[in-house]
């Protein structure tokens, strides 16, 4: 069964499709996680850096510093992989930007304009420590975060717009006329999916943030750097992780209407039903559902807000332009479990500090929240998944296929290994750069200087001693 | 908008030009010894600009598939290879740069220093080669020309070699007036070397292209020997007074007239090869997407001279007046 579904995969596509959506996925999921930090890490930066300044806590100013570069490092490989993006929108999906470049256009160039401001603020920033005014230079964060929440918008307007496909017109002969890219750009799903992609940021970058000083703590390192370095992330993550659950339910309220198709996969629907149960698990199998635990009505009241309105089941979808259904259903389903989670957790934190215990104290809890943030990441890795694969077979929902947008350059397999390689590489050169930095800071280094030769490297070491 | 898609295209080869043109520096400073004193100050004057100076890139790439949907599109699937090394040389190059500074070792430095001035050079020749290979009508308008002929003959090959060569010119000139200004007179010494002779090679081989581009790529040549004539003679004076000037040791008036030349040798490549964008194919006229989404990117361009240039200067003012040289 599998070599024949390999068989009609390989022979009904277009050669390039398999390896330029892998090649697509691959940067793009990739890319997305140190997009995160670009958005949510100056905001937690800001507060650290504030109470340095204005409490003179010289703790929390060490933290903004340390935090500071390790920004730097993220954003210089978030910049390269964005870049990367913006070329593989022409050299995967010619035929997506040749048709409709001016229609999805604008919201790019503003956020090219966003990320801008960003790097400039930046170089500000992280060259301005001990050059600049204290209060001057903390102020040079604010644009940097300000710039996070406009660059998410623009690059979800453009996501959304291809799901929810507005400002243009196809006139009889197919060609795309009456462009409107402010309509494009604020097309009806832009809203709800940005603040569904921004306080993801802020779950993921607090909770990855937040775990590193959890694994100082189970090391030992039980000092108020550690607990300030915990803390702060902390609180972002609790407040985003709460916001979550309601952001994701009015945004998944959408679904039914906009695409219905990709809720059936989701809720892994194959007839409409009245109400609709809740399934947890389950995988399809030649169209039918099998080892699935189903909830009565739940799957009605969280996909349509009430315990009797019908979920559209896959039936009503031309068996052509249904998504894979159960890449779709399990991605969705770990997104929402990992999602639900996380926000227990939080809350079960605070309610125990609230009635005097610290379950700081708990190695156990420590341990949960080191793998908090590796856990929020595949939940947005999930989620971005759901609603991704759950638009195929359509790059832009109804209006253009995938198999027509993609390229049909026979190279596209080795540049799929290519990337694969260099991924793998930056992959590793961060953490190896990163993981030295954090030593070189615990044995007490505080300015990290570059060995750029022999010298300056035995400076290094005697420094350390 | 072809005009500010251009002025785009302009700035990123002076500013990126200059970023990336330390890498041939880096490369030739010598072992590691020997190499120290530059590669720092490569880091020094190059870290605080060098993501801002690598997001005009991205600003060329997405003006042009806003408004010249078409052309874009034909572009990358035609120059699908060199775009594709270019592009993993800004990859290998950003991530090796800013790994590079935080190495805790010497051995790590250099592996990543060897991957940031590797794909420094790469990158300004692949882009170079695109460059070359528009301008001599190599791309067909509907897109799927030649995968390897379209960017490997005289035209594209020497533009290549022409935009190296501005960048490490560009990168020489800038570098040598940081350490003449940070008091490193002996460096300043053989970074002025050296830079002398990036420009007076990379001035020859932009005449010498002359001579293949005539064959090769005849509306180009009409162009650049018509119209874009003042432009050239301009860039050519400018290059050589740059020369004259790091010669005399005028490293301050020397950047800006590097730059000149560097600026005005790529605007004399848009004027010569104008009203074409996909030159013999396409005309900039054909290619405009939508009238809205022209007028929608012309508030965008507004914006971005209203927040980015102030923005922007205050950060080359910083890094490039006294106030920042203190370690």
């Amino acid at each position: 069964m599998t070599l024949e579904a390999l068989q009609v995969l390989l022979s009904d596509t277009p050669s390039g499709l398999l390896p330029a959506r892998n090649q697509m996925a691959l940067s793009l999921g990739w890319h997305i996680i140190l997009a995160c930090f670009g958005v949510a890490f100056p905001s937690m930066t800001f507060i650290v850096h504030w109470r340095g300044v204005f409490r003179g806590d010289a703790v929390a100013l060490e933290l903004a510093k340390r935090w500071s570069k390790v920004s730097a490092v993220l954003f210089a490989i978030g910049a390269v992989s964005g870049t990367v993006l913006s070329f593989e929108m022409g050299l995967l999906w010619p035929g997506l930007m040749g048709r409709y470049g001016d229609v999805l256009g604008l919201p790019f160039a503003f956020e090219g304009l966003a990320f801008f401001v960003e790097a400039i603020f930046l170089g500000i920033y992280l060259y301005g420590w001990g050059r600049m005014p204290p209060r001057i230079h903390l102020l040079m964060l604010v644009p940097m975060a300000c710039a996070g929440v406009i660059g998410t918008f623009c690059v979800i307007a453009v996501n959304a717009w291809m799901n929810n496909p507005t400002g243009f017109r196809l006139n009889a002969a197919g060609e795309v006329v009456d462009v409107d890219p402010w309509a494009a750009m604020f097309n009806d799903g832009v809203w709800l999916m940005f603040a569904h992609m921004w306080v993801g940021a802020f779950v993921v970058v607090g909770f990855t943030v937040a775990g590193v000083y959890a694994a100082g703590m189970l090391r030992g390192h039980r000092d108020p750097h550690h607990r300030l370095g915990f803390i702060v992330p902390f609180v972002f993550a609790t407040v985003a992780a709460l916001a979550q659950p309601l952001v994701g339910h009015v945004l998944g309220l959408r679904v039914a209407e906009s695409q219905p198709a990709k809720l059936a996969a989701f809720e892994l629907a194959e007839t409409t039903e009245q109400p609709a149960p809740l399934r947890l698990g389950g995988i399809m199998i030649d169209g039918e559902v099998r080892y699935s635990i189903d909830i009565p009505k739940i799957g009605s009241l969280i996909a349509r807000n009430s315990f009797d309105k019908p979920v559209p089941g896959l039936d009503e979808v031309p068996e052509d332009e249904r998504p894979p259904v159960n890449i779709t259903h399990w991605a969705f389903q770990s997104m929402v479990g990992i999602g639900t989670l996380l926000a227990l957790s939080v809350l079960l934190f605070w309610f125990v500090r609230w009635r005097g215990r610290d379950l700081l104290e708990s190695r156990w809890f420590l341990r949960y929240a080191v793998a908090a943030g590796p856990l929020a990441m595949i939940a947005l890795e999930a989620g971005w998944i759901a609603t991704e694969v759950g638009r195929q077979p359509w790059v832009v929902w109804q209006v253009l296929r995938t198999e027509d947008a993609v390229t049909d350059n026979p190279w596209i397999w080795w540049s799929l290994a290519g990337t694969a390689v260099v991924y793998l590489g930056m992959t590793l050169g961060a953490y190896v750069v990163l993981r030295s930095m954090a030593r070189r800071w615990r044995a007490g280094e505080l300015d990290l200087p570059s060995p750029y030769g022999p010298e300056s490297a035995e400076g290094v070491k005697e420094a350390s001693r | 908008m072809a005009a500010a898609l251009f002025a785009g295209v302009v700035v990123y080869s002076v500013f990126g030009g200059a970023d990336f043109g330390s890498g041939f520096f880096d490369a030739t400073a010598g072992g590691a010894r020997r190499g120290a004193q530059v590669r720092t100050l490569i880091d020094h004057s190059i870290g605080p600009v060098w993501e801002a100076n690598h997001v005009w890139l991205i600003y060329v790439l997405v003006t042009w598939w806003t408004a010249f949907p078409g052309t874009f599109a034909a572009a990358m699937s035609t120059l699908w290879l060199p775009l594709m090394l270019a592009l993993l040389g800004i990859v290998l190059r950003g991530a090796s740069f800013a790994f590079r500074k935080y190495s805790a070792t010497i051995g790590q430095a250099r592996l990543f220093g060897i991957v940031f001035a590797g794909s420094s050079l790469i990158t300004p020749f692949f882009l170079g080669c695109v460059a070359g290979a528009i301008a001599s009508g190599r791309v067909p308008a509907d897109g799927g020309g030649d995968l390897v002929s379209s960017w490997v003959n005289p035209t594209s090959l020497f533009g290549g070699l022409i935009a190296g060569g501005s960048c490490a010119y560009l990168a020489g000139s800038f570098l040598v007036a940081d350490a003449a200004r940070s008091g490193h007179p002996g460096l300043a010494e053989m970074l002025r070397v050296r830079t002398l002779g990036v420009g007076a090679v990379t001035g020859a081989c932009v005449f010498a292209a002359l001579v293949p581009i005539r064959q090769d790529a005849a509306t180009l040549f009409d162009g650049l020997t018509g119209r874009a004539l003042p432009l050239m003679v301009l860039s050519a004076f400018a290059g050589a007074g740059a020369l004259v000037l790091i010669w005399t040791r005028r490293y301050a008036v020397a950047r800006f007239a590097a730059a000149a030349a560097v600026g005005t040798v790529t605007l004399g490549w848009g004027v010569g090869q104008y009203p074409w964008l996909l030159v013999d194919q396409v005309t900039i006229e054909q290619a405009a997407g939508a009238d809205a989404t022209l007028q929608a990117l012309l508030v965008a361009v507004g914006l971005a001279v209203v927040i980015v240039v102030p923005a922007l200067s205050y950060l080359l003012y910083l890094t490039q007046s006294e106030r920042w040289l203190r370690h």
